[in-house]
């Protein structure tokens, strides 16, 4: 089997902002809590690779520990999407058109008729702005992207011959999901799942720009452009390389997602020849 | 086509129910008596006591529910604790900066999006395809208020163009208006543009691929009429039920460009009320936001039945 470009590519950029994150807990070039006056607004130069702030810190030190706060946000958001979604949406599915797929297919449209920015912002507004409340806001948004995914793999799975025998053979609704169902859309949630990485990052940095998110000192990438925008007109390298950041972490994620999908889904690659 | 509307019609008003019941219990977690908020830390006790009896905090859960509800049926939408007056005019007066500047964004971000989307799928495969699936890509990657910044830095403070935040209110004349909105309405239409292109090429690309597509290109036609005359049309339908998403996500997505701009908008609104323990401005327009969103997909749903009769069979 070939393995995509985009994969690769995709691959190659998220590993990057992966390895820096990881690298961060052993070293950085600078200490990201240091404050040193004397070296604040610097450009990019020799010493400090991507400038200073206003504070004197190292930008570069900086986006490395920053990638720890978005990747962990985002990582953790998904995994409460996958978490409760799936097993909502294999549920809704084994009893199609059952009372609960009518609840999960309503509280779904509900979801997504809420304008989740609003909400997230209100979640962290009600418990207080932290890198934990700002998972949670972006994780229950999750949840119903997952539980629709799930349960309109699981619906078209059930029609199947094999699930039939499954049937026949006295396996139960709840052990053929997990035995039958889950396996076979693995693919798809592996898919969305990176897809909802992407957007987690974007919503992490988001929410830290208008300061809900990770709280002092906890370098976040949001946090670094909100702080850089009073100085953008005599320091624009502060706010260059946060955002050039979440653009590359944010596009290597989407290509490798598209990248799966060729790669896990033979009928799409089929129609994509 | 009445059942199907019938249909739609009550979970409209049931997803309303519950999506009010929803908003009126987070803010009732919200920690913080807006009344003492209101008074001060060196407030008299009685006092407080009096203005929460005032502001109508003491009666019971379901009371205050059944309270605001009604109210906002009526247009009554409660006053605001810390602007002192009433809700509806705080809406009414942000949502002349807020609806202008989605429907600005939207404006710039389908005269985009569809003739990109088209030329790409017309292009599938060649270079002029490949060049728009990745500026899309790239665009999609864009968080849209660090662009606002980067417009700001170029547009703004290095050449002077348009402004770099405020807003003079339409009084002021409609062409300085429109300049302080530009920036912020291309903000936001950029990453809106780059899905919908998205969306609008792999549609024209489905399209392509259907019988009767087949029989026009075996009657002779070039594909670039089959295009124009057959695909366009039913290409659109789920390119339009998009785009009634991304009105709702303007409306409410703009939050974040509102602060980058300094806009006196809605999202800004709701964001210095919930920082202001100003819950009654929370309320009344995290409702009215969801509200929107859930008439808008519902008409364009309505709209769809009425124009294709396939669409009433699905759920």
């Amino acid at each position: 089997m070939r393995v995509p470009r985009t994969l690769i590519i995709g691959a190659a950029l998220f590993g990057m902002f992966l390895a820096a994150a990881l690298l961060s807990y052993l070293w950085t070039p600078f200490d990201v809590t240091a404050l040193d006056i004397a070296a604040r607004l610097r450009p990019p130069g020799a010493v400090h690779w991507f400038g200073t702030d206003h504070f004197g810190r190292d930008i570069f030190s900086m986006i490395m520990v920053g990638a720890r706060t978005s990747i962990a946000v985002a990582i953790v958001a998904v995994a409460i999407g996958i978490g409760i979604g799936t097993p909502l949406g294999l549920a809704a599915a084994a009893r199609h058109g059952g009372l609960l797929d009518e609840i999960v297919m309503r509280g779904n449209d509900l979801v997504f008729a809420f304008p989740s920015l609003v909400i997230a912002i209100l979640i962290t507004a009600v418990f207080g702005p932290s890198a934990l409340n700002a998972i949670i806001a972006i994780g229950i948004f999750n949840i119903p992207v997952f539980a629709r995914i799930a349960r309109s793999g699981a619906v078209s799975l059930w029609t199947l011959d094999y699930i039939l025998a499954a049937r026949v053979a006295g396996k139960g609704r709840l052990r053929i999901s997990i035995e039958h169902i889950l396996p076979n859309i693995a693919n798809l949630l592996i898919v969305q799942g990176t897809i909802q990485f992407s957007l987690g990052i974007l919503a992490e940095a988001a929410l830290s720009y208008v300061g809900l998110g990770a709280q002092p000192p906890t370098p976040s990438w949001g946090r670094m452009l909100a702080d850089s925008q009073t100085m953008i007109s005599f320091a624009p390298h502060m706010a260059l390389f946060p955002g050039l950041a979440i653009v590359l972490a944010v596009l290597g994620l989407n290509l490798m997602g598209d990248g799966l999908r060729d790669l896990l889904d033979p009928h799409l690659r089929r129609w994509r020849q | 086509m009445l059942r199907f509307v019938a249909t739609r019609l009550s979970s409209l008003v049931l997803s309303l129910l519950v999506a009010s019941i929803v908003i009126f219990a987070v803010i009732e977690v919200i920690p913080g008596d807006p009344a003492a908020y209101m008074l001060g830390l060196n407030a008299e006790p009685s006092a407080v006591a009096a203005l929460r009896d005032q502001l109508g905090l003491n009666g019971s859960v379901p009371l205050r529910y059944l309270h605001w509800i009604a109210g906002l049926m009526t247009g009554d939408f409660g006053v605001s604790y810390t602007y002192r007056v009433p809700v509806a005019t705080l809406i009414a007066a942000r949502l002349w900066v807020s609806l202008p500047l989605a429907l600005f964004a939207l404006a710039l971000s389908t005269l985009i999006a569809f003739p990109v989307g088209l030329l790409a799928a017309a292009r599938r495969g060649r270079p002029a395809d490949l060049a728009v699936m990745g500026t899309t890509q790239l665009g999609i990657a864009v968080p849209n208020f660090w662009f606002a910044m980067l417009l700001v830095l170029i547009f703004a403070i290095r050449l002077r163009w348009f402004p770099a935040g405020g807003f003079p209110g339409w009084d002021q004349g409609l062409w300085v208006s429109l300049k302080a909105l530009l920036l912020p309405a291309v903000a936001l239409a950029l990453p809106q543009a780059s899905i919908l292109a998205r969306i609008m090429r792999s549609s024209v690309l489905d399209t392509l691929g259907q019988d009767y597509i087949r029989t026009a290109r075996a009657k002779g036609m070039t594909r670039a009429q089959a295009i124009r005359r057959h695909a366009l049309k039913n290409a659109l339908i789920p390119v339009l039920t998009i785009i009634g998403m991304q009105f709702s996500f303007l409306l409410a997505g703009a939050i974040i460009i509102e602060n980058v701009f300094f806009l006196p908008g809605l999202g800004r609104l709701i964001f210095q009320a919930i920082t202001q323990r100003d819950l009654i401005v929370v309320e009344s327009s995290v409702m009215l936001l969801v509200f929107a969103v859930i008439t808008v997909n519902f008409v364009v749903d309505i709209a769809y039945a009425a124009v294709d009769p396939r669409l009433r069979r699905r759920r």
